[in-house]
């Protein structure tokens, strides 16, 4: 058996790659971007693993944690309340809607995944403005980025995460902009498929982040 | 009966600079990403000679301590990270594609990114030497000492060796998604895993490196930043960071990096051998576990770089250590019996490929000492490991490189390059690169330090190192010899054909330059060596 172009019978433009009208994905299974974006997130995955592997050094290397703050002599603290906690909800619900919106394009429902994603779009901005809000408490509490390791860890982990949703904001605008301009059909949304993927990593992330952050207990020096 | 005789199309109104700037062609981009190459390294060949002239003899004649530094560091960045790392990448973009039979890498317009953002990286970089100094803090920047603003990191080139090195990062990453993405969907019909060529084995495994590692170094790099530039902690014992956090988190990267580096080369050697010995690889499937076992091993091993520390579990990282050279030697036993009995061809790419193979193991060997605890308290730091880093490094990635430039320009150009001077530049190159490197093992167990300027006139260092400077320069000779072939070979070298070399792979199956969709047809793909096959009458149609 030979591969022919199909050149003779169909003439192209010598710019135009023969090989294009054939499927690439010969082997069925996963389409090129979502493959794409899986081997992203794997790259993203070991990027927070470096930062968090910061964290737990420094965190054990210090003799106390969360530290002390030097303006009140007291430990820093991080409030769940009022913002980070919300926030969080809000973010986890954005991760279902997103995931509604991946549903409604696959069984060609536009109106659902236009609805759906624009919720999704509209959660992220809120759970980013929640994030600047509490970032000017904490600032106003003495809580900074040359604040000692605790301060560097926090903002470093948390703004690194902060900057992710934001790049996530721009991926799914982009996808709803494609949306509403007809770009998606129930038999065309790989890109849906991997800005919603990329969306559920940086949940995923947030997730472990607060259990570490606001959850997981401190340590006292010993006395 | 399948030439398109169709007429050309629009695009040929467009200048053919504007053409190149703007392709998403992976041949272009690949042939683009060894032009830059090519410019770094010829940079970074100046800064070493800078650095040779300052050794050749004790005493500080041409620069200061601080211009010194500057130029060893900026020597090592520029190598690795914008000559071998980028060098091996527009190889595997040219040729990759071509050996499984696909039209193009999977994302055209990531890998034109890939290709743009490494030029831009190496401007920021060289940015330094006019904005009051480059980093200077060697090309490992060591924190605490690169937060040095006193002492190391005088001027904003540390930072700008920060940024340029996330862009670089960034697009190594970007490539090797690509790369992995376009070895796992776009095969030709017939081209299972197991009959990939051994170049697209080794890209596969190095790709999966670079995804898992380059990132790492991206967050060290960032915490370096928000350290030296937002009054941040991660590194810096005083306010309370890990003097040996950055050591531990740049090295997760810079070790696998080692092998992203010589992985590529190896699957380029191992492409001309069986060629030029007339024979097929001997141990194929033995090759493609050896290639995996090294890269999964290559996670284990970062710490081997930091036993003087004390504070790293040296039994587990030595054994680790030692553990890498049995696939390593695995693969050795792939290459010589390869030879072994074949026909052999003495072109200059099969010259090149046998210094690969007698220099690399030079550089496996003296590792191998290194690797061993008390041997590397005595050791680190000094020409010893300068000697097998070079040995690695140029005697193992570079020779590769010869061996890939002059296999498959050819195929790029369509002109066979000279052999006359291609071999004059191996024995050249052979003997300057040993003269360079063979002394600094004895400068290194005389106990001569690496990274100073200066040295006693009566430490009994001075012959070694006038060698070592004489060498510098052979190399350097060699270099204006390639130079010069390139030239000549561009403009009136011998048209190639399709197959100069009576190749096994896909790519000597279509013209040389290939058109822009590569393939107007592919021979059917039975094993690893589908031209040989079809050469042969191995398969129906031929």
């Amino acid at each position: 058996m030979t591969i022919t172009t199909g050149a003779e019978t169909h003439p192209v433009p010598t710019e135009h790659n023969p090989l294009a009208s054939m499927p690439h994905d010969t082997h069925g299974g996963i389409s090129n971007p979502v493959l794409g974006m899986l081997l992203f997130i794997t790259s993203e995955v070991m990027f927070f693993g470096g930062l968090f592997a910061a964290y737990f050094s420094l965190r054990a290397n210090s003799p106390q944690w969360p530290t002390i703050n030097p303006e009140t002599g007291e430990p820093f603290q991080l409030a769940i309340l009022p913002f980070v906690g919300p926030a969080t909800i809000l973010l986890i619900l954005s991760s279902v809607t997103c995931q509604l919106a991946v549903w409604g394009i696959r069984r060609d429902d536009r109106t659902a995944f236009i609805r759906a994603m624009a919720v999704t779009v509209v959660l992220g901005i809120v759970f980013l403005s929640m994030q600047l809000i509490d970032y000017s408490l904490l600032g106003s509490e003495g809580l900074t980025l040359s604040s000692g390791p605790y301060g560097t860890t926090y903002y470093t982990l948390t703004g690194f995460h902060g900057a992710h949703v934001f790049g996530g904001v721009i991926m799914l605008s982009v996808v709803l902009y494609r949306g509403m301009a007809g770009q998606f059909s129930g038999k065309h949304y790989d890109a849906v498929e991997a800005a919603s993927l990329y969306w559920h990593f940086v949940d995923v992330v947030w997730i472990l982040l607060f259990s570490l952050l606001y959850l997981l207990p401190g340590k006292t020096a010993a006395t | 009966m399948a030439t398109t005789t169709l007429p050309r199309s629009a695009s040929a109104s467009r200048s053919t600079l504007y053409e190149w700037l703007t392709t998403t062609d992976h041949k272009k981009i690949g042939i683009m990403y060894l032009i830059n190459s090519f410019f770094f390294f010829f940079f970074a060949g100046i800064l070493a000679l800078l650095v040779r002239s300052e050794l050749a003899q004790p005493g500080l004649q041409f620069f200061t301590d601080q211009a010194y530094n500057e130029l060893f560091s900026m020597h090592g960045t520029i190598m690795i990270f914008l000559f071998v790392i980028p060098m091996l990448a527009g190889f595997g973009n040219y040729v990759v594609p071509l050996q499984i039979g696909a039209p193009d890498m999977a994302f055209p317009r990531i890998n034109a990114l890939s290709l743009w953002m490494l030029p831009l990286g190496g401007i920021l970089l060289l940015l330094g030497f006019v904005t009051g100094g480059t980093a200077a803090a060697g090309w490992t920047s060591y924190a605490p000492l690169s937060e040095d603003h006193a002492l190391a990191a005088t001027g904003t080139g540390q930072d700008l060796w920060i940024v340029a090195l996330v862009l670089i990062g960034t697009s190594s990453i970007l490539g090797a998604i690509n790369f992995l993405v376009t070895i796992f969907k776009m095969r030709a019909p017939g081209m299972t895993l197991f009959r990939m060529p051994i170049l697209v084995w080794t890209v596969l495994v190095t790709s999966v490196l670079v995804l898992m590692a380059t990132p790492v170094i991206t967050s060290a790099l960032i915490m370096l930043f928000i350290d030296r530039n937002y009054g941040g902690s991660f590194f810096d014992p005083r306010v309370g960071g890990d003097a040996i956090l950055y050591q531990n988190i740049f090295w997760f990267y810079s070790h696998p990096a080692v092998y992203v580096m010589v992985l590529p080369a190896m699957g380029m050697v191992s492409e001309i051998l069986p060629v030029f010995s007339r024979k097929p690889l001997f141990g194929y499937k033995a090759f493609i576990f050896a290639t995996a076992a090294i890269g999964a091993l290559g996670f284990s091993v970062w710490a081997h770089h930091m036993f003087t520390t004390g504070a790293v579990f040296l039994p587990f990282f030595s054994i680790m250590t030692f553990l890498i050279a049995v696939p390593t030697g695995v693969k050795m036993f792939n290459w010589v019996f390869t030879m072994w009995r074949g026909q052999l061809m003495l072109k200059t790419p099969l010259l090149f490929a046998i210094g690969f193979l007698t220099m690399f193991l030079i550089g496996g060997i003296n590792g191998a000492f290194s690797a061993s605890v008390p041997v590397d308290f005595a050791l680190h730091d000094t020409y010893w490991v300068v000697a097998h880093l070079h040995y690695v490094l140029f005697g193992g990635s570079v020779f590769g490189i010869m061996a890939g430039l002059y296999y498959w320009f050819p195929k790029m150009t369509g002109r066979m390059m000279n052999e006359t001077i291609g071999k004059a530049q191996f024995v050249l190159m052979f003997i300057g690169f040993n003269l360079t490197f063979f002394p600094m093992h004895e400068l290194g167990l005389a106990g001569m330090p690496r990274r100073i300027a200066d040295y006693s006139s009566t430490a009994g260092w001075n012959q070694l190192n006038l060698l070592a400077t004489i060498g510098g320069f052979t190399i350097a000779a060699s270099m204006v010899l390639l130079l010069w072939n390139i030239f000549i070979s561009l403009r009136s070298g011998t048209p190639a054909g399709d197959d100069p070399w009576e190749g096994n792979t896909l790519e000597w199956a279509t013209s040389s330059p290939p058109p822009a969709y590569n393939f107007d047809r592919l021979p059917e793909i039975r094993s690893e060596r589908p031209l040989f096959d079809a050469r042969h009458g191995r398969t129906a149609e031929h």
